[in-house]
């Protein structure tokens, strides 16, 4: 098969917020660069962000980094990596700003600044009290950014590929990285995109799951494209369950309702939280709430005939409030739950939402790997950012609204960072191998000639329900070894997908086939790293994990204060340190404490 | 819910095989929990995997999966399946180039969004914070910045059908006065004049299809009303 080439500086995948910030960067510092996008860029999920981006502007209530910064690594459960928080949360006021001018339509103060909003796991002094630190537009916060983004980006004359999907990373022998395969969706056709620098910000993977809120895009196609490459994926046993999706449907209902003053109960009627969570009540880390609810549940106070939801009530906030603040939760609420939240509470369950773990970065953005006794030696030509990535700032635990400002912040480093190494000469157009294109034409191929084999559906059906049932909210370890064999039996019955659809013209059956590929990577990695990992830690809490004096919560610091490391080849797992130590001296390092809210 | 089968007639056309587009007759059986249209799409796909359409979020905020539902355009995963009379008729968007099946070409729809300048001008020196809006202020953005850019307006209006390339289209305009109405853009007369010409503004007749479908519940009429209003109000 004949294989065109398309030479760029850069080439980035992914035009969510995180792609469009990036591309932000190189557009204006004049390079060439190539955005791939599976979708039109305003179609990403970053669309599907509700409640708001973390800043410490202190537009309403004090607030400054050094708070947010505290509130991260708790969050975290002291996983993630204190110099990569730092730099986050000093960066998000000025990231923030800059929206604002780009023209994002945030809400206002009375004094016409951004409007701030209370988060879950946000706090005012250490954890003291709830804090206004969630600057938002409505509940329509990543639809604004994502379009103010894109818009900017139009003003910039960022050349967009639209609906060409990636397929497979290109390295050459060195393990450099030289670009990627990219197949137009309009013709089949696929391409090479030779670059001297990469950028992944290719999105989550929350399908893997069978319930959640995330979009049918959201396949981790660059975190299986990096794995099937050879790089490891980090700290992927660790999962966000959101408190609230809708009962059934799963799509989210923000944590902003919360922030509003939103309530969860039980089927007595009970604001349960106040048990779980004394001092920040619903507005806890998600962790904390999405277990607390399952909890309830489990112990037969659920809500509905079949007792399997609990309650978020908004009925004592006035219409107006709603109206105004929250009025995309109500069109959801009517659309998916056939409530009307001004008048009957939402059945929510917890539901997947956000991947924390994913390609390892450091806080520049470049893509690192343990090599010669360095467990962070950056890879040459290769940067992420965004869910795709692990910085490692959101460690066990994300809080609600760092995801956007993970993007913004580490979107525009990675930009920053490639533009820095082209002006250093640092990169250059290192010479395709022969066989550049070779993994991702056997794969179509494969496709193409495939007969009695296994419905793409079916197989993806039953990925979804094993990672639901093995590896929940809750993690026990017979269902996680059990897990582990099946899943690592999905993946064989992945690998004999047919398709009968193969027409070259916009087929969604191939582009699903190959997307199956990179979810089964996901799961894989999911799966074999949450089996391995003894201990309860943020989002993944075992049962053989229980709250000790020794060891809080369950968790163990002695043995599992360490950050995962999953090679698809041959399943292995590797560990590497979480650095404790924060970028500069302007902090303290946040020392590790049980987590209460 | 229930199960039930639901009939469906679907326009079909894969340029690589067919050789003119044609109506399918099919029917799926839905799981009780499959409330939205999408859903039963996504079933039928299960059964035939070569049925192509676009989508993603599924809850409206990505404006992917617009099409022609018996007869009006709207977005597949906010329409509840049984609302619908059967056999529910099924095609893509209206007056767009058809790549396949329910896949239309949205070249010229984001040709026209890119035509008005959709982005924020404002010359001054960026200060270190943000620029101050008033509540107020900020409340002449609502109904106008929430566009999905799906395109269901543009395709149900005639005056686009007849002038894709000339008449911007309510989606164009609805984005036009977004950026007109905000106070912190500067670029109110070069929008304007980019708009005073007898087709790119003045080709809507209030038709209103554009309000009818929009399934965000905007309202570029109204929009495209208030920027004749600053055209007039700039004229005297």
């Amino acid at each position: 098969m004949n294989v065109a080439k398309r030479t760029f500086d850069a080439v980035i995948v992914g035009a969510g917020g995180a792609g469009l910030r990036a591309a932000l960067q190189l557009s204006e510092a004049g390079l060439k660069t190539a955005v791939l996008t599976k979708v039109f860029p305003t179609r990403s999920h970053t669309v599907a962000a509700q409640g708001g981006v973390a800043a410490s502007l202190g537009n309403s209530t004090e607030d400054n980094w050094h708070w947010h910064m505290y509130d991260t690594v708790k969050g975290s459960d002291w996983l993630g990596d204190q110099d990569a928080i730092e730099f986050m949360c000093k960066k998000a006021n000025e990231v923030v700003i800059e929206l604002e001018h780009y023209g994002m339509p945030f809400d206002r103060t009375d004094n016409g600044k951004i409007y701030q909003r209370p988060f879950g796991g946000h706090s005012m002094n250490y954890g003291q009290a709830p804090v206004m630190r969630s600057c938002a537009a409505a509940d329509r916060t990543g639809h604004a950014m994502l379009h103010a983004l894109y818009q900017r980006n139009v003003r910039a004359n960022t050349q967009f590929f639209v609906e060409w999907m990636a397929l497979d990373l290109i390295r050459n022998a060195d393990g450099d990285v030289l670009g990627v395969t990219a197949m137009e969706m309009e013709t089949g056709e696929v391409s090479i995109f030779h670059s001297k620098a990469t950028i992944f910000a290719t999105g989550g993977a929350g399908r893997i799951y069978y319930s959640s809120t995330n979009a049918f895009i959201n396949t981790g196609d660059g975190v299986g494209m990096a794995a099937r490459a050879g790089i490891p994926l980090e700290d992927m046993e660790f999962w966000q369950f959101h408190p609230t999706g809708v009962a059934g449907a799963g799509v989210l209902i923000t944590e902003g309702v919360r922030g509003e003053g939103g309530i969860l109960r039980n089927a007595s009627g009970e604001r349960f939280m106040e048990r779980y969570a004394p001092n920040l009540k619903d507005l806890a880390s998600r962790d904390v709430v999405s277990r607390s609810m399952v909890t309830e549940i489990n112990e037969g106070r659920g809500c509905g005939p079949d007792k399997d939801h609990v309650l978020l009530d908004i009925t004592h906030l006035s219409p107006e409030t709603i109206m105004k603040r929250l009025p995309g939760i109500r069109e959801i609420a009517i659309q998916f739950a056939g409530v009307d939240p001004i008048k009957a509470p939402i059945p929510v369950v917890p539901t997947c939402h956000y991947q924390m773990g994913g390609i390892p970065t450091n806080y520049k953005g470049q893509v690192v790997v343990p090599k010669d006794g360095n467990p962070n030696a950056p890879v040459h030509g290769f940067y992420a950012a965004g869910e795709c990535a692990c910085a490692s700032v959101h460690g066990a635990n994300r809080l609600g609204t760092n995801s956007l400002l993970d993007l913004l912040v580490f979107g525009k480093s990675a930009g920053e960072t490639v533009v820095e190494d082209f002006k250093a000469g640092n990169l250059s157009l290192k010479p395709l191998p022969a066989d550049a294109a070779d993994a991702s034409l056997a794969r179509i191929a494969r496709l193409d000639s495939q007969t009695g084999g296994e419905s793409v559906f079916d197989v993806g059906l039953e990925m979804r329900r094993t990672m639901q049932k093995h590896a929940g909210v809750f993690r026990f370890d017979a269902l996680l070894r059990e897990g582990v064999t099946k899943i690592a039996a999905v993946a064989e019955r992945a690998k004999r997908t047919e398709i009968k659809d193969k027409s070259k013209v916009w087929n969604v059956a191939r582009m699903e086939a190959l997307e199956l590929d990179n979810l089964i990577e996901v799961a894989r990695a999911t799966m074999v790293s949450a089996e391995a990992r003894k201990e309860s830690r943020g989002a993944h809490v075992r049962d053989d994990a229980p709250d000790t004096a020794e060891n809080p919560n369950g968790r163990d610091d002695k043995n599992w204060l360490k950050h995962t490391l999953w090679y698809s080849e041959g399943n292995r797992l590797d560990y590497k340190p979480v650095n404790l130590k924060p970028l500069s001296d302007d902090v303290e390092p946040i020392a590790l404490a049980k987590r209460t809210y | 819910m229930t199960k039930r089968t639901v009939q469906f007639k679907i326009y079909r056309y894969d340029p690589d095989k067919d050789e003119k587009p044609y109506m399918q007759d099919i029917s799926v059986e839905l799981e009780p929990s499959d409330k939205k249209l999408l859903d039963a799409l996504v079933r039928l796909r299960a059964k035939d995997d070569s049925m192509s359409f676009r989508r993603s979020c599924r809850e409206g905020v990505c404006g992917s999966d617009a099409m022609n539902i018996n007869g009006k355009n709207g977005l597949a995963c906010l329409t509840d399946i049984d609302s619908l009379a059967q056999p529910i008729t099924l095609r893509p968007l209206p007056g767009l180039p058809v790549i396949r099946d329910l896949i239309v070409d949205m070249t010229q729809f984001f040709k026209q969004y890119h035509s008005i300048k959709p982005y924020l001008v404002n010359n001054d020196p960026p200060p270190e914070r943000e620029r101050l809006q008033s509540p107020e202020e900020r409340e002449e953005l609502n109904g106008l910045y929430e566009c999905i850019l799906c395109a269901c307006c543009s395709t149900s209006c005639p005056s686009f059908w007849w002038n894709p390339d000339k008449f911007v289209g309510p989606a164009g305009l609805l984005a036009a006065y977004r950026f007109l109405a905000d106070t912190r853009d500067q670029d109110t007369n070069a929008r304007l004049d980019n708009l005073e010409d007898p087709y790119r503004l003045f080709r809507c007749h209030s038709i209103m299809n554009c309000v009818d479908v929009c399934p965000k519940g905007l309202n570029p009429t109204r929009a495209i009303g208030k920027i004749k209003d600053m055209m007039v109000r700039r004229a005297i």
